[in-house]
Formats: structure tokens, C-alpha cells, sequence
């Protein structure tokens, strides 16, 4: 008997999970075959086996992660006899992960032919399994959307077929000239198909939406740029004094009076909330910001806070928490991927201090956010450290002027400085 | 208006019986029925009550209390020719008559190599909700529906009670029909010229969307009047009438399922071992890849039936427990 172990397909691989066998017990294999389809963090990889003989069992079921190393199945070599259990049993002992499952209670419970527990998958439950209903696996696969990028509100957080049906399409055509287009993770690629691992396709098509989108702003728009360094003290102050007394999770976090501020400047000047499009601008009553949001596998999607000048700062908080939760695990809703009249970038975590944004179009103003940081103050003939932050517009130049733009920066310093109007 | 006057009428489920009775007896002189009451008392419910008069002792025969002597006699009769009808007051006391209808009515016609076929109908009263207490009170068709050799029928609504006896008079094989007694003064509106209906297919009573109520005999006017309370939440429910429970026909149901997507049975019957968990497994077999949430049963409580007015309610399944299931399996975080 032979093991047949998850393979290391990379000095940095630990672990890797099994999509499919393409083999089943009783198939006879060769050297060189391929008889399994397995997935690491870089891509699906197709197993071979480095013997001669009959598959006896598998062990791992498809959809398990298991580290390398562990048994994925047992092959007799040519010339052995058929079955010979108690060997089986040491072997798989040694090679796989010790486990709560190969306890004597589960071996005596096992078929006494098929002696101790080898046949009980020795690997601990997949961590992160998701429950989806079969309709709702039957309906994803015929949409091409990956469970994974869905968000379950049956029981237990199971997906039903209605969170397919809401979840974001992989692939939408071409928006209508009269329509503002999709965001960008909206414009991904083709479905992911069994040979091309999903995650991969993902990001590929990814970075081809946002390569399309940010080109034709840098081809079509004409952008202008303003910038203001605003005193942060007064807001940072409130939110201080407010989160004190506040549990951990239901803190504000500071991005919060942030994107307030833009909602409310913007009902001040309604030119840069809207889209150019038909070589006019055409200004959106509704005020949704689009938000960008990296993600972690790489690229950003910039979903939606709809009617953000009407929220209070708790509701903006608990979307905000909400969207960037379902942007990293999936499950966004087409309307949020479509419908935001507005962008705000803030990349202050990472330490930046001027954001220099690019216009997604058919949008016509983006707003960016730097660090917020100590700085020397002058006011009144006195010089102070105040928390400064460096707001940044970016906007049409064809939609609106730098006098308008100058006007909304002044506005949305002047919230920030009255936060309790925030 | 007069054409509807003229065409359509309103009779009890208790009438609708017994004019099946009547009319198979005119139709067929080897047609008789025999059970205990039946005759001069008119019957223990009612349903016969007139046809001694009218038909005589020779057809409508009055039988001692011995449930296993006047089947057995039923069986030989429909081997000698004869087409009878034989009533047991209800299904508890069929228990008595148990080895009769499956030991001999199910299985002669394979004991004797094809050669006799054992043409006999039982009718049998069922169910609970009278406040008759436990042994008076069962819900054992389930129990019959296991046994293959019979067919089990069970009319919920008073078409099905006028038409179903005709058509399984004319079967020539064992027929047990189901009579819920809480449906006898049930009234409903026929057309004059009503008369025998398919005992195969199941029936669709209401359509949706949303979710597929499957229910029989009582509880199914239990799973409508649910449907109209979540019609006004929003929530389709499609509901279908089984009919006939043995043998069960699996493409209605699983037709309806491929449409909604989930699935409530409503059984009166109790849920271990019962028709729910039968229809239930076939569901999962048939349209596995349908569902969008697990199929729920909603059977009596698994006790004996209570005698107490409020105790016996809470065991049975009602309409509020209908809605409130059904809201937790189409709505939210159940």
C-alpha cells in the first residue's frame, strides 16, 4: 500500500485544498497520471501520482483543505494483494495529522473489514465551510458566481437562492451611453470556469476593469485639482468624547464625519455630485458616496453608501462596517455597484498625506483624504499643534470650474469645524 | 345567474357519500354495503341514513360488532363477484380488522399467482378534533398507505367524497377510503351532473410561489386558510391536496417543489415513521437540487390525542402553526 499525500507545489505552500478527484477507488493508475485537482493560495494544480497501481480508497473529500503532507488517498501497488488493513492503519498513523477521529471509540465503531479508522478523515472539519442551499449552488454555478463572494442570510448565514439573485453579477455588458456604468469589480471578467481557478480570474479581470475605467478618465476628463489643509481638532474632539462612551465595536471611526462633511458640501454645491454624460453634466439628487476599498486579494471596488447627507453618523458607521464586510467576503448588491454620484479615496492609514484622485467616470469629482497628522498651527497670531488633515478634490473640468470646487472644499472645512452639525 | 342555479348545487360532504353510495348501488346490483349500524341506525355518522329503505336488508346489512368477521366477509364476497362497500365505523377499530385487510385483501391477488383479484372497498372515518379522546381519535392512514396491494384514498373535498367511490368501486383491487368525520358537515357547491373523479393524481388547490404546502383530507383547509393569511404578508403559498396517498404521485409534487423551492407537509398523522417522512425523503430524492431550504414537517404532537378541547388543538396541526413555520422558512434567519 501506498499513501498518497497532499503535495507541496511550492516552497511557501502549507496547505492546499482538494477540488475534485478524477479518479475513484478500483481505478487503475499509472505513474504520471493525473488523478486529482488541487487548489493552493496561486492557482488550481493538477495532481499526478508517482506509482503504478490500483486506487484502494480515497480519503480526502473534494472541497477539504488539508495541509501537505496529509493522506489524500491509498493506492496498492502493483503485486500487492488486495486489503490488508492493519499495515494501512500504521501507515496512515504516521503520515497524518494526529486527530481527535482516530480515537479507539471511532475505530471500534468502524466496519470491522475495513478495520480502524483510516477511512475517517483524519483532517479536522474544513474551517470556513459555506452553507448554501442546493438551489441556491445549483442557481451560483449556472450565474458563474463564486459561493465564496456570497453573503447567506438563511440560518446560520446559509445562502439562499435570493442572495444569489442579489449578489454581484461577474459579468454585466456594456453600460447604455445614458446609463452610468457599473463599478469596477462589476466589470470582471467571464465566469470562472473549471480550469481556471476563480480567485485568479477574479483579479485578473479586476485589473482589467479598473485598467478600462481609469484609463478613459485620463483620456476623457480634464482634471483639475484643489487642495486644503483643514484643523481636524474640533471634529476628532467630539468623536473622542463620543466614543468614550462607547464599546469598542460601536465606535465611529474618523473616515465617518469625513464622508458627512463631503455629503453635506455637496448638497452646498450639487455640480460635482452627478455624472457627465451626453457632454453635459447631469447632477443626481441623491447624494451616494462610492467608497473605495481595497481589497485584500488585491485591486478595490468603490461600493456605494446611498443617501449618505441623510444619515446619521451611527447609520453611516453601521454601513460603512456593512459594505466593507460584504466588499472583502462578497455579496454586494448591484445598486450599491452601480448607483454611487461620487467618490471619496482616503488613504491616510497608510501614512499619505495628499491623495491626487482620478475621476471615475461618468462621475465627476473625486475626493481624497490624507493622513491625519500633528502639525504646527498659526491662528489668531498664535502658533499651535493642531491634528491637520489634507483634503483633496479632483474634479471635471468640463462639468465644473475651480471657483465651485473652491466652494466645496470651503464648505466641507467649515462642517469639520462645526461637527456637531455633522 | 338561473344557468348557475340550475346547474350547481350545495350538498354536505356527509350527502356527497351518500349519493355516491346510492348511485353506485342503482348502477351496479353487485353492489352492496355492510358495517356495523349502517342500516336501520342509519349509520354511526349519518352517511347512510335512508338507504335501508330504500335499498332493503339484502344491500344495506347491519353487522355484529366484529370488525375482522364482516371484512373478512367483504373479501369473500369481492373474490365470489360481488362489488362490496364496507363500512368500519372508524379507522381505530380497523386494527381490529388489520389482518383481514392486509394479511388477506392486500395480498391474495399475489398468493394466488394472479388468479383473484379482491375488488372490495373500505370506508373508514378518521382523524381527530371532535374531542373523542385518544382511541377514537387516530390518523392510522398512514399506516395502510405502507402496504403495497391496496390503494388508499383520502377525498378532502366534497367532489373527491362524491367522485372517489365510483372510481374505486370500478378498481379491481382493495381500496381504502379515508373519510376525515370533522369534513361530514362540511358544505360545498357541486354541479348536478358530478360524478366519479380519477383516484391518481394529486391536486393543486391553490397556486404560488413562495413555498409548496403539502397536506390531505382536514388539514388541508387548515393549509388554504394559512395561504390566505400569508397572501396578505406576501407570501405565495402553493397548495396542494395529495388525495390519494397510496400510491403517491411524486410528479405533482415534485413538479410544484421545482417551482417554489421549499416544501411544508401537514400530516395529522404523527411525524416518526409517518406519510410526512415518506413524502419528505422523496422530495430530497426527486428535487434535491431544488431546494432552498430543508422540507418541514408539521405533524400531531406525539402523543395520544388528549381529550381536553385547548390540549387536543395544541396537538393537532393548526393554522397559526402553518403561518408561523412558513414564515420562518420563506422569510428571514430562521
Amino acid at each position: 500500500m501506498a499513501d498518497f499525500p497532499m503535495p507541496s507545489l511550492g516552497a511557501d505552500m502549507q496547505e492546499g485544498t482538494l477540488v475534485e478527484w478524477l479518479v475513484k477507488p478500483g481505478d487503475r493508475v499509472k505513474r504520471r497520471d493525473v488523478v486529482a485537482v488541487v487548489e493552493t493560495d496561486k492557482a488550481a494544480i493538477e495532481i499526478e501520482v508517482y506509482e503504478d497501481g490500483v486506487i484502494e480508497r480515497l480519503v480526502v473529500e473534494p472541497g477539504q483543505k488539508v495541509p501537505v503532507g496529509t493522506v489524500l488517498a491509498v493506492i496498492r501497488t502493483d503485486g500487492e494483494p488486495a486489503a490488508a488493513p492493519k499495515e494501512e492503519a500504521a501507515a496512515a498513523g504516521e503520515m497524518a495529522a494526529p486527530a481527535p477521529a482516530r480515537s479507539e471509540a471511532a475505530a471500534a465503531a468502524a466496519p470491522p473489514e475495513h478495520e480502524p479508522a483510516v477511512s475517517v478523515p483524519s483532517v479536522p472539519e474544513p474551517a470556513g465551510r459555506i452553507k448554501a442551499s442546493p438551489y441556491a449552488r445549483r442557481l451560483a454555478a449556472e450565474r458563474g458566481l463564486a459561493l465564496e463572494r456570497l453573503q447567506g442570510t438563511g440560518p446560520g448565514g446559509a445562502i439562499r437562492a435570493a442572495d444569489v439573485e442579489g449578489g454581484v453579477a461577474p459579468q454585466v455588458p456594456p453600460a447604455a451611453p445614458d446609463q452610468p456604468p457599473p463599478a469596477v469589480a462589476e466589470q470582471a471578467p467571464a465566469p470562472p470556469t473549471a480550469e481556471s481557478p476563480p480567485a485568479r480570474d477574479f483579479q485578473a479581470g479586476m485589473r482589467r476593469a479598473i485598467a478600462a475605467a481609469m484609463a478613459r478618465s485620463n483620456r476623457e476628463i480634464p482634471h483639475y485639482y484643489l487642495q486644503l489643509r483643514i484643523d481636524m481638532s474640533r471634529t476628532l474632539r467630539r468623536l473622542e468624547a463620543e466614543n468614550l462612551q462607547r464599546p469598542i465595536r460601536e465606535r465611529i471611526l474618523p473616515v465617518v464625519p469625513l464622508i458627512k462633511a463631503v455629503a453635506l458640501a455637496l448638497n452646498e454645491v450639487p455640480e460635482l455630485n452627478g455624472y457627465w454624460l451626453e457632454d453635459r453634466l447631469q447632477p443626481r439628487e441623491a447624494i451616494n458616496i462610492g467608497f473605495a476599498i481595497a481589497l485584500r486579494q488585491g485591486g478595490l471596488i468603490t461600493p456605494a453608501l446611498l443617501n449618505a447627507d441623510l444619515q446619521n453618523l451611527d447609520e453611516l458607521m453601521a454601513a460603512l462596517r456593512d459594505l466593507i464586510t460584504r466588499a472583502r467576503s462578497g455579496g454586494l448588491r448591484s445598486s450599491e455597484m452601480t448607483e454611487a454620484t461620487v467618490t471619496v479615496t482616503s488613504l491616510g492609514d497608510l501614512g499619505v498625506e495628499t491623495v491626487y484622485g482620478v475621476i471615475y467616470p461618468p462621475q465627476v469629482a473625486l475626493v481624497g483624504f490624507g493622513r491625519t497628522q500633528e502639525q504646527p498651527w498659526a491662528e489668531n497670531g498664535m502658533l499651535a499643534v493642531r491634528p491637520v488633515l489634507t483634503a483633496t478634490l479632483a474634479a471635471d473640468h468640463r462639468a465644473t470650474d475651480g471657483h465651485r470646487g473652491a466652494q466645496f472644499l470651503d464648505a466641507l472645512n467649515r462642517y469639520l469645524q462645526e461637527p456637531e452639525k455633522l | 345567474m338561473t344557468t348557475t342555479a340550475e346547474t350547481m348545487r350545495k350538498l354536505t360532504y356527509r350527502e356527497a357519500v351518500r349519493e355516491a353510495i346510492r348511485e353506485a348501488m342503482q348502477k351496479d346490483e353487485r353492489v352492496f354495503l355492510m358495517g356495523e349500524d349502517v342500516g336501520r341506525y342509519g349509520g354511526c355518522f349519518a352517511v347512510s341514513k335512508g338507504l335501508f329503505d330504500e335499498f332493503g336488508p339484502e344491500r344495506i346489512r347491519d353487522t355484529p360488532l366484529s370488525e375482522s368477521g364482516f371484512v373478512g366477509a367483504g373479501i369473500g364476497a369481492a373474490l365470489g363477484g360481488m362489488r362490496p362497500i364496507v363500512e368500519i365505523m372508524t379507522v381505530n377499530f380497523s386494527l381490529l380488522a388489520a389482518d383481514q385487510i392486509i394479511n388477506n385483501a392486500a395480498v391474495l391477488l399475489h398468493m394466488s399467482g394472479g388468479l383473484f383479484n379482491v375488488p372490495i372497498v373500505i370506508r373508514l372515518a378518521t382523524g381527530g378534533g371532535r374531542q373523542v379522546a385518544a382511541q377514537h381519535s387516530r390518523s392510522l392512514e398512514g399506516w395502510y398507505a405502507h402496504i403495497p396491494g391496496l390503494k388508499v384514498l383520502t377525498p378532502a373535498t366534497v367532489e373527491d367524497a362524491r367522485g372517489m367511490l365510483w372510481t374505486a368501486l370500478e378498481d379491481p383491487d382493495p381500496v381504502l377510503i379515508f373519510e376525515n368525520s370533522g369534513l361530514y358537515n362540511m358544505e360545498g357547491t357541486l354541479p348536478v351532473e358530478a360524478g366519479a373523479v380519477d383516484i391518481d393524481r394529486a391536486r393543486m388547490r391553490r397556486p404560488g410561489r413562495d413555498i409548496t404546502i403539502i397536506s390531505y383530507a382536514a388539514s388541508l383547509f387548515k393549509a388554504l386558510e394559512a395561504a390566505e393569511i400569508l397572501a396578505r404578508e406576501g407570501i405565495e403559498a402553493e397548495v396542494i391536496d395529495l388525495r390519494t396517498l397510496r400510491p403517491l404521485d411524486d410528479t405533482t409534487l415534485l413538479d410544484s417543489v421545482a417551482r417554489t423551492h421549499r416544501a411544508l407537509i401537514v400530516d395529522e398523522g404523527w411525524r416518526s415513521g409517518s406519510l410526512a417522512a415518506e413524502i419528505s425523503a422523496r422530495i430530497m430524492e426527486g428535487a434535491f437540487y431544488e431546494l432552498d431550504a430543508p422540507v418541514e414537517r408539521l405533524c400531531s404532537a406525539e402523543v395520544p390525542l388528549p381529550y381536553a378541547k385547548h390540549l387536543e388543538d395544541a396537538a393537532l396541526p393548526q393554522v397559526d402553526k402553518i403561518v408561523d413555520l412558513v414564515r420562518t422558512m420563506v422569510g428571514g434567519h430562521g
